[in-house]
C-alpha cells in the first residue's frame, strides 16, 4: 500500500464508497457521464483497487476523475453496495490537497468554480445569488430571465421575495454576523486553506501557460475565461 | 385508482413525515430562480393548512453545490450543516425541512456519516464550538418540503379549486414526474417509495386527478452534474442528459413536467429553451414547450393561487398552455406587470411563446 492509497483510506467517503468491486460494469451502464465522456466509473474503482500509488497518482492528475456529475445513480444500482461517486469525491479531494488538479484540463476548471461558488458563499451566504446570474455567463437563462433582471425590484417584490431586505425571505440580505460565522467556520475547518490551494496552484499554472490569473474575485482574467470555456477538440468525448 | 403489482409495493413504502412545527430552510437555486414557489409553499402550509413553519433569517446555504463541485471540503460542509441544526434547536424546533434536494441529500449523507463514524460528529462539534460557540443536536425529523406537500395531498385536494384534468375533454392531464437524484438515489429508505418507484410526486399528481406517465428515461438525471453545468465548457453533458429525457417522454405527449428539485426544475425549463434555439426543436404539442413546475407550484395552481404571484411568469418555458387546459381563471394581461399593475414591458426576443 502506498502513501496516496493510505490518504484515500483516511477519507470516510472512500471507506463507505468501496466494499470490493466485482467489475460488473453496472455503474457504467447507468452513468450519465459515461454517455458523453470517455469515462467509465468501473475503471476508476478497478484502478483504485490495485492500491498502486503510481496508478492512483496518474488518476489524480487526469481528466478522468473530473467527468463524474456526482448524481450518485451508481450508488443505487451497485450490487455490492459500492458508490463510485463517493470514490470520485475522495479522489478529487486528494487531487486538490496535493495540487495535482492543475495537471488536467478539467481539473483546472476548479479555479472558476471556486470564484463563482466559493466566493459567493462568503459574500452572500449562498452558493448562487441573483446578482451573479448574468446571461453572459449563463446564456441559456434566456430572455425571460433578462426581463426579470431588468425589472428585479418590482418582479421579485410581486412574487413575495425579500431581495436584499432584512428579516426572512427569498434572497434576503444575510447579516454580517452570520457571514462572519461562516467565514470563521471556513477558517477552522480548512475551507479557507482549500480555497488558497485552488488559487495558489492555479496561479502557478497560469504563469506556466502565460495567462493572467487576475484578482481572486476576477471572472474575466484570461486564465479564468480559458478554464471556464475551453475544451481541447475531440479530447473528452466518448469515442 | 386501483394499484397493483410494483405500484402497490412501492406505494406502501412510506417514511415518517412530521405533522407540524417545521423549521424551513431556503435553497440557493429555488430562492434565486423560483422565489415565488417558496412563497406558494409557505402560503399552503401556513394559510391553507394552518401549520407552524418557522424561517430563521440567520440560516445560510448548506454549501452543497460547492461541496459537490469540490470547492468546499467535507469537514467544512459538516460544520455549516451543524450550525443550521444548532439554529433550529435554538429556535425551539426539531423538524428540519430543506427546500432543496441537494441539501436534503447533504443532510441525509451527513447524518448517515455521523451514525457510522462518530468521530466525524465529534470533530464537527469541536469545530462548531470553536468557530461559533454553538452546540447542535440532530433533527428529530428530516424531510424534504416535497414530502410535506405529499403528506398533506389529500387535505390540499379537498380544498382545491381545480383538478389536473383537461377542461375540454375531461381527460386526466398526462404528467411526467421528475425526482431529483439526491432525493432517493443515495439513501432510498429516505424517499417516499424508495429509489425504484418514488411516490412523492406521482402520489400528488394522482391525488390531484392527473395521470402519471411511465417512460423509458424516467429516472435518468436531468444533467445538472454540478461542475458539468457551472463550467460553461462542460454544459454539453448537462443539455445532453435533459435532451435524452425530452426525446424519451415526447411520444407520450405530456402536458406537464413536475419536479421536486430546484435544479431539475431549472434544467428541464431552460434546456428546452436552449434546444429550441440550437435545433429549432420543441417537445410539447403545437410547437410549444412542455411546462415545468414544482410540486408547490402545481399545488398552488389547483388551489387557485394567482399564477403571477407564484412567479410562474419567471419560467422560460411558457406555462400558459397548462393553465388553459385546466381552465384556470387568470389574467393574462397581468403576467408581465409589476406588483401595482405597472407596465414592465415584455421580455425581448421571445420565440417560445405562441399566443
Amino acid at each position: 500500500m502506498g502513501a496516496l492509497f493510505d490518504k484515500l483510506n483516511n477519507d470516510v467517503r472512500f471507506v463507505e464508497g468501496i466494499n470490493g468491486c466485482i467489475n460488473c460494469g453496472t455503474c457504467t451502464a447507468i452513468c450519465p457521464a459515461a454517455e458523453v465522456y470517455d469515462y467509465e466509473p468501473r475503471s476508476i474503482v478497478n484502478m483504485v483497487q490495485t492500491r498502486d500509488d503510481s496508478i492512483i497518482e496518474g488518476l489524480l492528475k487526469s481528466d478522468t476523475i473530473w467527468y463524474c456529475g456526482e448524481c450518485m445513480s451508481c450508488k443505487t444500482r451497485c450490487p455490492r453496495n459500492n458508490a463510485p461517486g463517493l470514490v470520485v469525491q475522495a479522489l478529487r479531494g486528494l487531487s486538490i490537497e496535493k495540487g495535482y488538479f492543475i495537471e488536467s484540463e478539467k481539473g483546472r476548471q476548479q479555479l472558476s468554480l471556486k470564484r463563482m461558488l466559493g466566493n459567493s458563499i462568503l459574500e452572500t451566504g449562498y452558493c448562487v445569488h441573483f446578482d451573479h446570474t448574468e446571461l453572459s455567463m449563463f446564456p441559456e437563462l434566456g430572455p425571460v430571465w433578462q426581463w426579470v433582471r431588468d425589472n428585479r425590484e418590482k418582479v421579485l417584490a410581486k412574487v413575495g421575495a425579500n431581495y436584499k431586505g432584512d428579516g426572512p425571505g427569498a434572497m434576503r440580505n444575510i447579516a454580517k454576523e452570520n457571514l462572519d460565522e461562516l467565514e470563521k467556520i471556513f477558517e477552522v475547518t480548512g475551507g479557507i486553506d482549500w480555497f488558497d490551494k485552488i488559487e495558489n496552484n492555479s496561479a502557478k499554472k497560469a504563469e506556466e501557460m502565460n495567462l493572467d490569473i487576475g484578482e481572486k474575485t476576477s471572472k474575466s482574467s484570461t486564465y479564468f475565461r480559458h478554464v471556464y470555456t475551453y475544451n481541447t477538440p475531440n479530447k473528452h468525448n466518448r469515442k | 385508482m386501483k394499484k397493483e403489482g410494483k405500484k402497490k409495493i412501492w406505494s406502501e413504502y412510506q417514511k415518517e413525515i412530521a405533522d407540524d412545527k417545521f423549521y424551513f430552510v431556503r435553497s440557493c437555486i429555488r430562492q434565486t430562480f423560483f422565489p415565488g414557489s417558496d412563497t406558494a409553499y409557505l402560503k399552503i402550509l401556513r394559510d391553507v393548512l394552518g401549520k407552524d413553519v418557522y424561517e430563521d433569517p440567520n440560516h445560510t446555504t448548506c454549501t452543497g453545490i460547492a461541496y459537490h463541485t469540490e470547492v468546499v471540503p467535507f469537514s467544512t460542509i459538516q460544520t455549516v450543516v451543524a450550525r443550521n441544526f444548532a439554529l433550529m434547536r435554538e429556535n425551539g424546533y426539531e423538524n428540519y425541512t430543506p427546500s432543496c434536494v441537494t441539501s436534503f441529500g447533504i443532510y441525509s449523507e451527513i447524518l448517515d456519516t455521523w451514525h457510522h463514524f462518530p468521530e466525524e460528529k465529534q470533530r464537527t462539534r469541536d469545530y462548531l464550538r470553536k468557530a461559533t460557540g454553538r452546540e447542535f443536536e440532530e433533527p428529530a425529523n428530516l424531510v424534504h418540503t416535497s414530502d410535506v406537500i405529499y403528506k398533506f395531498r389529500n387535505e390540499i385536494a379537498a380544498k382545491a379549486k381545480y383538478r389536473l384534468v383537461n377542461k375540454e375533454t375531461g381527460e386526466p392531464l398526462k404528467v411526467v414526474d421528475h425526482i431529483g437524484c439526491h432525493y432517493s438515489k443515495m439513501f432510498p429508505s429516505k424517499g417516499v417509495g424508495g429509489a425504484e418507484y418514488p411516490q412523492v410526486l406521482a402520489g400528488l399528481v394522482e391525488t390531484f386527478g392527473g395521470e402519471v406517465i411511465d417512460y423509458p428515461e424516467r429516472r435518468h438525471c436531468c444533467g445538472f452534474g454540478f461542475r458539468q453545468y457551472f463550467v460553461q465548457a462542460n454544459r454539453g453533458y448537462s443539455i445532453s442528459a435533459s435532451k435524452k429525457k425530452f426525446a424519451s417522454m415526447e411520444p407520450y405527449k405530456p402536458d406537464l413536467i413536475i419536479t421536486n428539485c430546484p435544479g431539475c426544475n431549472y434544467f428541464m425549463d431552460r434546456w428546452q429553451y436552449a434546444l429550441e434555439e440550437m435545433e429549432g426543436k420543441t417537445y410539447g404539442a403545437n410547437g410549444e414547450g412542455i411546462p415545468v413546475l414544482s410540486y408547490e407550484e402545481v399545488a398552488g395552481i389547483v388551489l387557485g393561487f394567482d399564477p403571477w404571484k407564484m412567479g410562474l411568469q419567471m419560467h422560460q418555458t411558457d406555462i400558459e398552455p397548462l393553465l388553459k387546459k385546466i381552465g384556470v381563471e387568470y389574467n393574462p394581461d397581468d403576467k408581465y406587470k409589476g406588483p401595482n399593475g405597472e407596465d414592465l414591458g415584455l421580455p425581448k426576443g421571445l420565440k417560445f411563446i405562441k399566443d
